[in-house]
């Protein structure tokens, strides 16, 4: 029998609480559904707290010829015309309106000298675009989204709980079970309808911006549930990470240092950038930014620490105290380095995953009935590299929609859903195990696995491939997954870090395997994916885009699916501009 | 290896962990906090090999992964933007992602949660209470013209630019922990405390907000009994200047609107809001 455990229901659960899920959960509520949301950590403390730079949108307040259209045909271009062009074209419109709701909302923006919404530059976006407070418009922008969707009648927050198995009643979802970090109950949440809105996963790595939050639950539990995870092999590095101090080595360097001047240089002090780009130069893509500073440190022009020198002395102390405040704070606090005066060390880290579960452009859905997924941990919009600027967008304009179509759909189906004792039950001992002593063994430690996992991601799935070592990266999570059901823990279940470590293994062993399988499939070099054994773009495959799904026999499958043509009437945007 | 300092014991000894990548070969003592309220509480000792650059939640970390592994901490960015590493670092209420080992005096550092809140365990309390309080306070409100404007709105950046930073605030509640108000007279439910008056003038000092909180914060807020001893901006490590720019300007607003004779006698025969 189950052990007793603790229910919640409602119309809508919304899965994530950054700016995706609270958006979600407040198109929801208006839509007149009775909305939880369930967050890993206390509210506002999500990954879009660290979009630093912006939000790109085409308002035109700065540079009058930009509109959606051509944020539209940059983002497409951006994305190397493997995105789902009916999201872009979604994306590109409705941000505009997202980010004026924003301000009605309350949100602050940095404002032009005739008192609109302030722009800036930013990587391969054609115009000035990106509206921004500072360097911490993902501060402003949850801090907005947390305040509205809280003192939204029917919206109820649940902080530091852990979601781990999406519940189905036939082929529709009936909510999801976890438990609650404070003291280890189990909990159900019974839902008509559920919005994944649980961002993405870069704890895989070891060189990551990510906080522990990104772990890849929610697109490993719609996975489990029979949902398909598109464009898997396309995970962000970031070109500039601090590298220096150890413990600091990965904390995002926001690209809006490169967005007001910052100039990239390597030992030799050249301004390598001039060549792998003339055109762009520092403001390229970040796929391609990312890959110059590998290669110029593989080529043994590294700095010091063995990274790139970014350097934004040349505009002045006051300038950047003004427009680069945490960046200030952030060197001199973590490397006792002051950005007025000397230059930053940088390399690329892990920040961003474009690939996520498999939606329907419109509504957010995904393949399975009742399961909507909206923001990071979502597929389509960015192909095969997002463009900076373009994810606080994306959890807006996503979020809102994933909303709406959730409440419709909970609104048409009436009855709340049932339970199966026996689904519960049988996560329940899935979860408790590291717990188990009973065969008297030491167990392996959770944290171990972690490392190993981010050993063999990083040296063999990471910002260079090749088959070889791809393979032999998917032969290290296959040992680790058999490695993974031996884990145990000491302690009991009150906040027990290393208990939840246990399942975060098992979801980030799902995702990377979902990875390394799709970037082996992809036998080109295109955004993010660069395969050594690969150097060009192969036209064939710019023709689909990779799935990962798992197979009846419980096995994960890759199969390939033909990217939509562009319309006409959209692809003469991208001979335009 | 591991001692255990009053008032009681607990149970464990770290094995020979590895050396961590660039070690420097010595070692730091922390005195760690360890315990729940139904459990034996006390400091812990812990031996942390010494990196450059180390902060101590690295150093928590550290002894997660290779002593302690139920060892809890709260944190997320590790980059001193979401405020979720608070504690009490040799007693002084801090970041852990942000404080520098390398710049703290010998001797042993201890660890210690935040006071003020109820503890769950080890170096996690219950913050709960400060998202109650947010809930109480009326959100951003346009005025009717400004709502219904079809047009996109001017707002003049001298108009706002003193409402940036009250809108750094990470929520780190570390001038919660340090308000003597809350943290030795227990006043959470009279009190709103240094966080929230933040709020409450990044709201009310936003040039198209027309919500007037000024009775809120005296009645519900218990403004009056802040006496501005300014440990929270102390500790603030957004550099926020909680007392000067938020709570002493709105004791100022509030004292204006209960206390200023002609305003008294304004709002008896004109009627009016502000």
């Amino acid at each position: 029998m189950a052990e007793s455990f603790i229910t919640h229901d409602c119309d809508v659960l919304v899965v994530g609480a950054g700016g995706a899920g609270l958006r979600a959960a407040v198109a929801a509520s208006e839509a007149g559904c009775s909305v939880q949301v369930v967050t890993k950590s206390l509210l506002g403390k999500a990954h879009t707290v660290m979009a630093e730079g912006g939000i790109a949108a085409g308002l035109g307040n700065v540079d009058e010829k930009d509109g959606w259209t051509v944020h539209f045909a940059d983002t497409m271009r951006g994305g190397q015309m493997i995105n789902n062009w009916r999201m872009v074209e979604i994306d590109a419109h409705e941000v505009i309106d997202r980010v004026y709701e924003l301000e009605r909302w309350g949100g602050l923006f940095d404002r032009t000298p005739d008192g609109r919404i302030m722009q800036r530059a930013f990587g391969a976006h054609t115009y000035r675009r990106l509206c921004h407070v500072g360097d911490r418009t993902g501060l402003e922008l949850i801090r907005t989204c947390q305040d509205r969707a809280v003192h939204t009648p029917g919206v109820e927050v649940h902080m530091e709980y852990t979601l781990t198995k999406l519940l189905k009643d036939g082929d529709r979802v009936s909510g999801a079970m976890g438990y609650r970090r404070s003291d280890g109950r189990f909990v159900v949440f019974r839902a008509k309808a559920v919005v994944m809105a649980s961002g993405g996963w870069g704890r895989m790595y070891k060189t990551t911006s990510n906080s522990w939050e990104g772990t890849g639950d929610g697109a490993a539990m719609a996975y489990e549930a029979g949902a398909e995870l598109l464009d898997m092999e396309f995970v962000q590095f970031h070109p500039t990470g601090m590298i220096w101090p150890p413990g600091a080595r990965g904390i995002l360097v926001t690209e809006a240092v490169r967005g007001e001047g910052g100039l990239l240089f390597n030992s030799e002090g050249t301004r390598f950038m001039l060549e792998y780009d003339p055109k762009k130069k520092e403001l390229s893509s970040r796929d391609v930014v990312a890959r110059s500073i590998f290669k110029e440190v593989q080529a043994g022009r590294g700095s010091v620490h063995g990274g790139a020198y970014l350097d934004i002395r040349h505009r002045g102390a006051d300038y950047i105290k003004k427009k680069l405040p945490s960046m200030f704070e952030q060197f001199h606090a973590l490397a006792s380095v002051d950005i007025t005066k000397e230059p930053m060390e940088v390399y690329p880290t892990i920040h961003y995953t474009m690939g996520g579960i498999r939606v329907e452009a419109e509504t957010a859905a995904t393949t399975v009935p009742g399961l909507y997924a909206a923001g990071e941990c979502a597929g389509g919009l960015h192909g095969a590299n997002r463009l900076g600027g373009n994810s606080l967008g994306d959890i807006l304009v996503f979020g809102r929609r994933a909303g709406e179509a959730a409440a419709d759909f909970a609104k048409a189906r009436g009855i709340a859903p049932s339970l199966r004792d026996a689904e519960i039950e049988a996560e329940q001992l899935v979860l408790a195990k590291p717990f188990d002593s009973t065969d008297g063994a030491k167990g392996e430690n959770p944290y171990l696995i972690h490392e190993a996992l981010q050993d063999a991601m990083q040296d063999d799935a990471g910002i260079a491939r090749t088959e070889e070592s791809l393979t032999r990266a998917l032969h290290a999570i296959q040992a680790l997954q058999k490695r993974v059901k031996n884990v145990r823990v000491a302690g009991g279940r009150t906040y027990n870090p290393g208990w939840h470590t246990c399942r975060d293994d098992v979801f980030m062993l799902t995702i990377s395997e979902s990875i390394v399988r799709s970037a082996i499939e992809r036998k080109e070099s295109r955004g993010s994916q660069w395969r050594l054994d690969y150097l060009d773009k192969d036209p064939e495959q710019g023709r689909v885009n990779y799935v990962t799904y798992k197979a009846d026999d419980g096995s994960m499958k890759v199969k390939s699916i033909p990217v939509e043509p562009l319309p006409v009437e959209l692809s003469k945007f991208l001979e335009d501009s | 290896m591991a001692t255990v300092s009053e008032p009681a014991p607990i149970v464990t000894g770290p094995e020979q962990a590895p050396a961590p990548e660039h070690a420097t070969g010595e070692s730091v003592d922390f005195h760690v906090f360890r315990g729940t309220p139904d459990t034996p509480q006390g400091d812990k000792e812990y031996k942390v090999p010494m990196v450059p650059g180390m902060v101590v939640l690295d150093a928590m970390h550290y002894i997660q992964k290779h002593v302690d592994t139920d060892l809890a901490v709260r944190w997320n960015c590790k980059a001193a933007k979401c405020g979720s590493c608070s504690a009490e670092v040799n007693g002084r209420p801090v970041l852990m992602c942000k404080t520098r080992v390398d710049e703290m005096p010998d001797g042993p550092i201890t660890v210690r949660p935040m006071k003020a809140f109820p503890l769950v365990k080890d170096l996690v309390v219950d913050v709960s209470g400060n998202f109650k309080v947010n809930e109480k306070i009326t959100p951003f409100t346009p005025s009717e013209a400004d709502a219904s404007d079809p047009q996109p709105w001017r707002i003049k950046e001298p108009d706002i630019e003193r409402l940036y930073e009250f809108r750094k605030c990470i929520e780190c509640f570390l001038c919660q922990d340090v308000c003597h108000v809350l943290r030795t007279h227990d006043l959470q439910e009279r009190f709103y405390g240094p966080r929230f008056f933040v709020r409450v003038a990044g709201l009310e000092m936003h040039p198209k907000d027309a919500a007037d909180r000024r009775d809120l914060v005296r009645e519900d807020g218990g403004l009056g009994l802040c006496n501005i001893t300014k440990c929270c901006t102390e500790v603030c490590p957004e550099h926020i200047h909680i007392t000067d720019n938020a709570i002493i300007p709105m004791k100022e607003r509030v004292v204006d609107r209960h206390w200023d004779p002609i305003a008294w006698v304004g709002r008896i025969f004109g009627g009016g809001k502000k």
